[in-house]
């Protein structure tokens, strides 16, 4: 098992490094470069080689890859074009914003998702079920904004028990921080929690097919004793996959709603990044976001492998 | 009525008519406006009155007109980007499943890489390289979006490849190119169909999400995902112009749905197949 394991893990290490490849290939092998990109069209081929120079583009890509790629495993990412700041001193407070956000929001949205979606699974076809999936299926189906402007809405706005933007800074109360993240972390629950829930149930209930299951029945037990002792501990390890999946979700979704509560967050970074065309800071924001993904999708398939008894035993 | 030899649900049916009533308010935008796209007729965000049926927009302009035009653009770049992926994707897709094993696995792997980073996290590269402008979003946008349907055309051709009709094919000289669009294409096209609604909403959503970050389509054109963004912070007052273009997205997005879970409840998928993102 543990080789199995291993081979995982180096496989995770290996896209990293591909996925490192792609993000900086991609601002190299597209027609055009970091500095015509920052200058626009009307600069002229006189200032283009200077700025170029300026910004060590006269050198050969791969070496300029190397330079970068291991500045960025030491946490150094150089420095951004518009305001020449050191680009991890910034990242840093709102990568660890982001997390707050994104751990706030798993922390209800996976407990709240699998018991939701076992207790579907538990009144399959009931109004139970049907209700939780059409709710969900709503859910998936509009986009992150909408939810995030109806909470506003309604529980900012009409209600006012939360603030409507989600301002916070260092060195604020711990409670007082939960009580402004309030309203992205609801909505972040629901736009995870949906799909949480509806693969939940949909594991438990393509193991409910298997023929031991329907020993289960014949021996007379009850449905709920069937799903909770029977189906779920087969059905643990897509569940556990669903969760890590999601969360990596979670990082991306982040994105949108962060920028709807104006959240001082990491995903609000890269967009001004983007907007600004500040090629290193979203350089770093990207090979941030698909580090956490693959590292949580790397996880996933560890622990899938952990909780499957067959996988742990391989021929 | 039947539809592809099966009679459509009521569900189905809810959503063929939005479907229906969407894709004729795009075509006929300029006719069923009101008011020009970007006329300025009031004050900002006026109330909703007998002139102005969901009242006016951040600078004053009417909401159901810049609604009616912003469907003609939404939709548009989304079916664009759609359709622009599935030719990519099949194309590429029914390639590796025919063209040999090399072929197959470094598109494969390549195509593992791609979706080991998360779409719009790449597409938020791709745009602050080249900034945004509709050609650029909708290359971006299929770029990413075909490596989901290559997976999927792949999956289904790699099942047909081995069928004895190929094979004869194979036998007989045909070509590549004769194996891929005669004799694969024509079997793999049913789970394709659903899948393309499904890509569909998935692009809507993305086109909407990129243009509510301010990187997709470009003032002054009306598009949804924009104008939630213009009007976003009216809601601070209780104002409700920025819900009106997420409500127009949401309903889009739902009636395609609807009409791609009757496809999938009359063709199962195959394996291989994932619906998920």
């Amino acid at each position: 098992m543990l080789r199995i394991i291993a081979t995982r893990v180096v496989l995770g290490i290996l896209t990293l490094l591909a996925v490192s490849i792609l993000i900086f290939a991609a601002t190299e092998i597209l027609p055009g470069d970091v500095a015509s990109a920052v200058l626009g069209q009307g600069a002229t081929p006189e200032t283009l080689r200077v700025f170029r120079k300026e910004l060590g583009l006269d050198r050969p890509a791969h070496v300029r890859y190397a330079e970068w790629f291991t500045g960025a495993i030491q946490g150094d990412f150089g420095k951004a074009l518009t305001n020449k700041r050191d680009i991890l001193t910034s990242v840093t407070p709102r990568l660890k914003n982001t997390l707050f956000l994104a751990g706030y929001a798993a922390l209800i949205a996976v407990p709240l998702s699998v018991a939701l979606g076992i207790l579907a699974a538990i009144n399959e076809g009931k109004l139970a079920d049907r209700l939780a999936n059409i709710i969900s299926l709503a859910t998936i189906s509009v986009p992150e904004f909408f939810i995030a402007y109806l909470l506003i809405l309604f529980l900012a706005v009409k209600l006012r028990y939360f603030p409507s933007l989600s301002t916070v800074f260092a060195d604020m109360p711990f409670a007082k921080k939960l009580h402004v993240t309030a309203l992205p972390a609801v909505t972040l629950t629901m736009l995870v929690a949906a799909h949480m829930l509806r693969m939940t149930r949909s594991s438990v209930l393509s193991i409910m097919s298997q023929p031991y299951i329907e020993m289960a029945f014949l021996k007379g037990l009850s449905r709920s004793r069937v799903v909770l002792t029977h189906a779920l501990p087969n059905a643990a390890a897509p569940i556990i996959t669903v969760i890590a999946l999601n969360l990596a979700y979670l990082i991306v979704g982040v994105v949108v709603i962060e920028v709807v509560f104006v959240y001082p967050g990491i995903g609000q970074f890269m967009v001004d990044g983007v907007s600004k065309r500040d090629l290193p800071v979203v350089q770093a924001c990207g090979l941030i976001f698909a580090s956490a993904f693959i590292t949580l999708n790397t996880v996933a398939d560890v622990l899938s492998i952990l909780v499957n008894p067959r996988l742990r035993h391989p021929i | 009525m039947r539809l592809f030899g099966h009679k459509p649900t009521t569900l189905a049916w809810v959503g063929l008519a939005i479907i229906g009533v969407f894709s004729a308010i795009a075509i006929f935008a300029p006719l069923l406006a009101p008011h020009e796209e970007g006329a300025v007729v009031s004050d900002t965000w006026a109330a909703a009155s007998g002139s102005f049926w969901l009242g006016t927009d951040n600078i004053g302009r009417d909401m159901v007109s810049r609604l009616i035009y912003g469907a003609r653009m939404t939709i548009g770049v989304a079916l664009a980007c759609t359709i622009l992926s599935f030719i990519i994707g099949t194309t590429l897709g029914l390639l590796a499943a025919v063209g040999g094993t090399l072929l197959d696995q470094v598109l494969s792997r390549i195509v593992d890489v791609m979706l080991s980073i998360p779409l719009l996290v790449f597409a938020l590269m791709i745009l602050s390289m080249f900034g945004p402008s509709i050609p650029t979003l909708v290359i971006t946008i299929a770029i990413l979006d075909s490596t989901r349907v290559f997976r999927l055309a792949r999956a289904v051709a790699v099942n047909l490849v081995v069928r004895d009709y190929v094979e004869a094919a194979r036998l007989r000289g045909e070509g590549l190119w004769w194996l891929m669009r005669r004799e694969i294409l024509p079997n793999a096209l049913p789970p394709m169909i659903s899948e393309f609604g499904l890509r569909f909403c998935f692009n809507f959503l993305f086109v909407a999400g990129l243009s509510f970050l301010g990187l997709g389509i470009q003032p002054p054109y009306a598009d949804w995902g924009g104008m939630v963004r213009e009007n976003g912070r009216a809601i601070s007052f209780g104002i409700t112009a920025p819900l009106w273009p997420a409500i127009a997205i949401s309903i889009v997005t739902i009636g395609v749905n609807l009409v791609v879970d009757w496809i999938l409840s009359i063709n199962a998928r195959p394996s291989g197949a994932s619906a998920e993102m």
